[in-house]
């Protein structure tokens, strides 16, 4: 921490995220005191007033720790996630959107021309004669306004620039950002480019009863009342904690509810859902081929949705690919 | 540091450079890919001048790593890895990628096939560079051998050893040991009775003080891996027990229930319910058959506990499990022959007088139903004439391709048997006569001057629908004679189906247990076709006689000794290296989900309940890699296939569309900012 000046500046900023993040820092409590005791929070657009000029106007580098929720979808998030890289010393990707572009991500589904024709046309709730939709440049009377440019695809914090550390969760559990906020105040913190977390799964704070796995169906969850002892993954039910960094403290399973994933992959695992298939496809109770087909169509109708629900954006294939022109030609 | 990396391009002769440029190649590698500072292309790598060459760059130029783009790994891994290490360079530093068997051998196009070869050297060369020392280990070979099948193959590899004073244990699926030999009469060429041959070594077999037997018996499980398998076998209840039946026979004499026995006696007689196979049976200790037993049927008789005067018989014995650890284990399972009924034009189980040749085997031998006399199926009628149809189910695209090697032989043995003991003319119908080994055409010859007719030609039908009077109440031949270009019609009284010899029904699931693999008609798959014909893929398991593709009993002893040495050769070295390829997990990552527990193929993950954390017990381990794939902690990591590698290989393969175009190269997908 600066020691000259004795309070370390601290910025927080929200991007293509749902705002949970943002509440998420206020869940510490009066642990947030503490943290005014040691920062000056010297940008914080949701919480404080503040201008985006009057970052520009900072020092590169000034600020101490920048806290950085939300995906990449807009040009002006771009601009502000390489403006507060150049004013911050550590840039922090705060939770599952930062991380990993998160449920946002699940956008790289359409383009922008899909979006906005749902959005802006197809919703029930939707009239638009006119056919209006957001443009980046219009003319009024009083001359042009600009709008950001909405991307094409959702990018995860670190795919526009080098982010130092990485909070995840959705949204990270309030004793994992004091963890993180005390490894920064004691400087105790990993190698750059890590996670400040367990280096785990969730199925270590799980008190679930486990076995050999040997799944023969999947259920999904309204199909079953599942025992509150056994493993829920065992009794056919998705359950990502298997897969997903340990730091909830197995929250969902607790109250008998699988785990969804949103605290992302373990360390060193590159596509969180490409090893969330393979585990799962290892333990499927079959050796039929046509029999393991039917144990996933009937169990798992949404691929995507239940092994890349928070990482989409942030997997090997980041998002929808062009269709194959004979595949194409062929619908 | 950075790596210095050489990379040497064999031209194998022509069987590379043929169809690959690989002078250029090895330019493009020393021009283009980082980190190279030697790249030569070599007539033949593999030669000693080749080894000394990288030998040589190693000391000289001081490479840290070493690429060799030449033949498949399974054939010069070893070699390469020994020049680096005579040159001191840590053997797993050496990377082999193979552009013959790949690309060469596989390709038309000698600018594309260079272009693949480029990029098979560059993926190479990317991965060596990430590629960590890696110090193998040894464990000790347990002197103990599993044989598995008591066939004339088994057999032979279980005396040899046995005899060389180590320890084996025989498992045999059948009530005995002595496989199909033991239903045979007379063996071509030589005409020897088979059982005069065959009987010494069963009852060596059985009273050899190194010999286990355990008959009625299968291979449930194997775990571990060359020197210390753990096999688990279950031996299935006989209802008699073994240590105090004496083998007297009276039960088997008292028993009131007789059914067909389609297994020794091929359909063609009968067994008790309680029966030992054959009388000269090892052991003989009978066993009762549930499936025939009136007891088990409807609760009554129990005539055999009754009349033992030793008190064997036991109703509530029940399957046995027996835990062995083995050093090797030999695979002599045999062949089952193809079902005559799927070619339903030769009617056999519709014509009464179509037989089998193993029923005809039965018929001859003179402990077999008929005494030895060649009948009709009505058990009394001598035949007037023979027909033998070869290639039954062999050599048939519908059935199986391959030749059954055998029945030519075993089809002359037939006729010469029927001429010595009837009247009857006899008939061959052959597509070619295949008699290639020792004694096999002066044989042929034999039958020629005994006066069996020869008709070459694929049968197309066997039929009881007579068209003229000398057939009636006949079968007809009806066959193409391609020797006299016409259609004959032949009646006969009788016709032997000399059927295809084929896999065990179950060979698929045994090499699954085991770990080896089968050719496309089920075959076990040797090491090497020419080489290493009784070596299988995987260490300390190896194959003999037919399961491993059709032979004679000759080929099959052989194959028997010759695995028997191998085993052997094991044994005397006491050690083997295990490579140290394996898997292991860290334990700090590991949550102990237990995704992993029962997916490796060695069983070779245990699980400490306590720690609540696997484990990889790194002796059993064969680095499949199947628990590195399947952990969804990433807990798991592969020596030798450690991500970095793997996708530095991806990134070296994709190196054109990475580096090439110009530069344009291949982008991070960032956003498109103003
Ligand atoms: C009609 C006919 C006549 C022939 N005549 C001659 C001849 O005259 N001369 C000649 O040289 N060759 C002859 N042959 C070839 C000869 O039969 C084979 O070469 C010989 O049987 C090969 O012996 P084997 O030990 O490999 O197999 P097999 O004799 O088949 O023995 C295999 C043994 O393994 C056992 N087994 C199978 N699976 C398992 C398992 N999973 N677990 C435990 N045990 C198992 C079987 O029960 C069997 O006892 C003839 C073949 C045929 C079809
Ligand atoms: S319920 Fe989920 S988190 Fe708990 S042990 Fe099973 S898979 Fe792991
Ligand atoms: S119980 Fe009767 S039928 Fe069964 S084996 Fe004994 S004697 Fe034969
Ligand atoms: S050995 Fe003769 S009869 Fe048998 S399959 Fe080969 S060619 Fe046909
Ligand atoms: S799959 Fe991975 S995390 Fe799960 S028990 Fe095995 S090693 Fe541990
Ligand atoms: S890599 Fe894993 S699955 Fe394969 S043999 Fe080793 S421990 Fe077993």
């Amino acid at each position: 921490m600066s020691e000259t000046q004795g309070k370390g500046k601290l910025a927080l900023y929200w991007a293509a995220s749902c705002g949970g993040c943002e509440i998420a820092v206020l869940a510490i409590d009066e642990k947030i005191l503490e943290v005014a005791k040691h920062f000056d929070i010297v940008f914080w657009p949701c919480a404080t007033d503040g201008k985006v000029r009057d970052v520009e106007k900072m020092e590169d580098g000034s600020i101490d720790v920048c806290l950085f929720n939300g995906g990449i979808r807009t040009s002006e998030q771009e601009y502000m996630a390489r403006l507060l890289r150049r004013k911050s010393k550590v840039l922090v990707a705060f939770g599952s959107c930062a991380t990993e572009g998160c449920i946002p991500g699940l956008a790289n589904l359409s383009n922008r021309e899909e979006i906005f024709e749902t959005v802006y046309e197809e919703t029930p709730s939707t009239e638009n004669p006119q056919h209006i939709v957001p443009q980046h440049e219009t003319e009024v009377p009083e001359g042009k306004l600009y709008l950001p440019v909405f991307y094409d695809t959702v990018f995860t914090l670190d795919q526009v620039v080098p982010v130092d550390y990485y909070l995840p969760g959705c949204p990270p559990e309030a004793e994992r950002i004091w963890d993180a906020i005390v490894a920064i105040l004691e400087g105790k913190l990993p190698p750059k480019g890590s996670v400040i977390g367990a280096n785990t799964t969730v199925c270590d704070e799980c008190p679930r009863k486990r076995t050999e796995k040997k799944i023969k169906k999947f259920y999904r969850t309204w199909e079953i009342i599942p025992d509150e002892e056994t493993c829920l993954l065992e009794q056919g039910i998705i359950c990502c904690g298997v897969a997903t960094r340990a730091g909830c403290g197995a929250r969902c399973p607790r109250v008998n509810s699988p785990c969804i994933g949103c605290y992302g992959p373990n360390t060193d695992v590159i596509d969180y859902g490409a090893r969330l298939m393979a585990a799962l496809a290892s333990v499927i109770d079959s050796n039929d081929p046509q029999e393991i087909e039917k144990i996933i169509q009937d169990g798992i109708p949404d691929p995507v949705g239940t092994f890349y629900r928070f990482s989409l954006a942030h997997s090997l294939l980041r998002r929808k690919r062009k269709l194959i022109a004979a595949a194409a030609g062929g619908k | 540091m950075a790596e210095r990396v050489g990379v040497y391009v064999c031209h194998c002769g022509s069987n590379i450079a043929g169809m690959v440029d690989v002078e250029e190649v090895a330019r493009w590698a020393g021009a283009n890919l980082k980190d190279v500072v030697v790249a030569r292309d070599y007539k033949f790598m593999c030669s000693s001048l080749g080894q000394a060459m990288i030998e040589e760059d190693i000391k000289k130029e001081g490479l840290t790593r070493v690429v060799v783009a030449a033949c498949s790994p399974h054939l010069h891994e070893k070699t390469f890895r020994r020049a680096c290490e005579n040159a001191g360079l840590n053997p797993y530093l050496c990377q082999m990628t193979n552009i013959r068997e790949h690309v060469s051998w596989v390709s038309k196009d000698r600018a594309k096939a260079t272009e693949k070869a480029r990029a098979l050297v560059a993926a190479a060369v990317e991965r060596v560079k990430h590629q960590a020392p890696l110090e193998p280990f040894f464990v000790k070979v347990n002197p103990a051998t599993l044989v598995i099948g008591g066939g004339i193959a088994g057999l032979q590899a279980t005396l040899e050893l046995a005899d060389a004073g180590y320890p084996v244990y025989l498992v045999e699926r059948t009530p005995s040991i002595g496989g199909h030999m033991a239903q045979f009469d007379k063996t071509f060429p030589t005409l020897d009775c088979s059982a005069c041959i065959l009987t010494p070594k069963m009852s060596e077999a059985g009273q050899h003080p190194n010999v286990t037997l355990f008959t009625y018996a299968e291979v449930e499980e194997v775990s571990g891996s060359v020197g210390h398998f753990r096999v688990k076998i279950r031996k299935k209840a006989r209802y008699v027990e073994e240590d105090k039946c004496t083998g007297c026979g009276i039960c088997v004499e008292k028993c009131p229930r007789k059914v067909v026995d389609h297994d020794f006696e091929a359909g063609l007689g009968y067994r008790k319910a309680i029966y030992t196979p054959f009388p000269q049976a090892v052991p003989r200790i009978p066993v009762i058959d549930v499936e025939s037993c009136i007891w088990f049927e409807r609760q009554k008789c129990r005539a055999c506990e009754k009349l033992c005067p030793t008190g064997a018989i036991n109703f509530d014995q029940k399957d046995e499990e027996i835990t062995l650890d083995v050093g090797n284990i030999i695979v002599a399972t045999g062949w089952k022959m193809f079902d005559c009924k799927k070619i339903p034009q030769y009617g056999y189980g519709r014509l009464a007088n179509v037989f089998t040749a193993l029923e005809f085997e039965r018929m001859c031998n003179a402990a077999g139903p008929t005494g030895g006399k060649i009948v009709l199926r009505d058990g009394k009628t001598e035949p007037q004439s023979v027909a033998i149809i070869h290639c039954v189910g062999s050599r048939d695209s519908n059935h199986n391709e391959y030749c059954s090697g055998i029945c030519c032989m075993a089809a002359l043995k037939f006729g010469h048997l029927v001429l010595e003991k009837t009247k009857a003319e006899v008939y061959s119908f052959y597509i070619d006569m295949r008699t290639n080994q020792k004694g096999y055409e002066e044989f042929y010859h034999r039958l020629l001057e005994e006066g069996m007719h020869f008709v070459r030609g694929k049968v197309a039908e066997v039929t009881d629908a007579a068209r003229r009077p000398e057939e009636a109440g006949k079968l007809i031949i009806q066959v193409e004679d391609t020797l006299m270009g016409k259609q004959r019609r032949i009646p006969v009284d009788m016709v032997i189906l000399m059927g295809a010899l084929e896999p065990q029904a179950d060979a698929k699931e045994l090499g699954l247990k085991l770990g080896i693999s089968c050719s496309m008609a089920g075959w076990y798959t040797e090491r090497h076709p020419k080489l290493d014909p009784v070596a299988t893929m995987t260490d300390g398991i190896f194959v003999a006689g037919v399961c491993q593709g059709p032979k004679d009993i000759p080929a099959s002893v052989a194959q028997g000794a010759a695995a028997a040495a191998r085993v052997m050769a094991m044994i005397t070295k006491g050690d083997v290296m295990i490579e140290p390829v394996v898997a292991s997990i860290i334990e700090e990552k590991c949550s102990g989900c237990r995704i992993c527990n029962n997916l490796c193929p060695y069983n070779a993950i245990e699980y400490d309940a306590e720690k609540q954390v696997s484990r990889v017990i790194t002796a059993m381990c064969k680095g499949c890699g199947t628990c590195v794939a399947a952990c969804p902690a990433g807990a798991i990591t592969g020596a030798h296939f450690s991500n970095e590698q793997v996708f530095a290989e991806i990134e070296g393969i994709l190196w054109d569309a990475v580096h090439g175009n110009g530069g344009a190269g291949v982008k991070e997908g960032q956003p498109v900012s103003a």
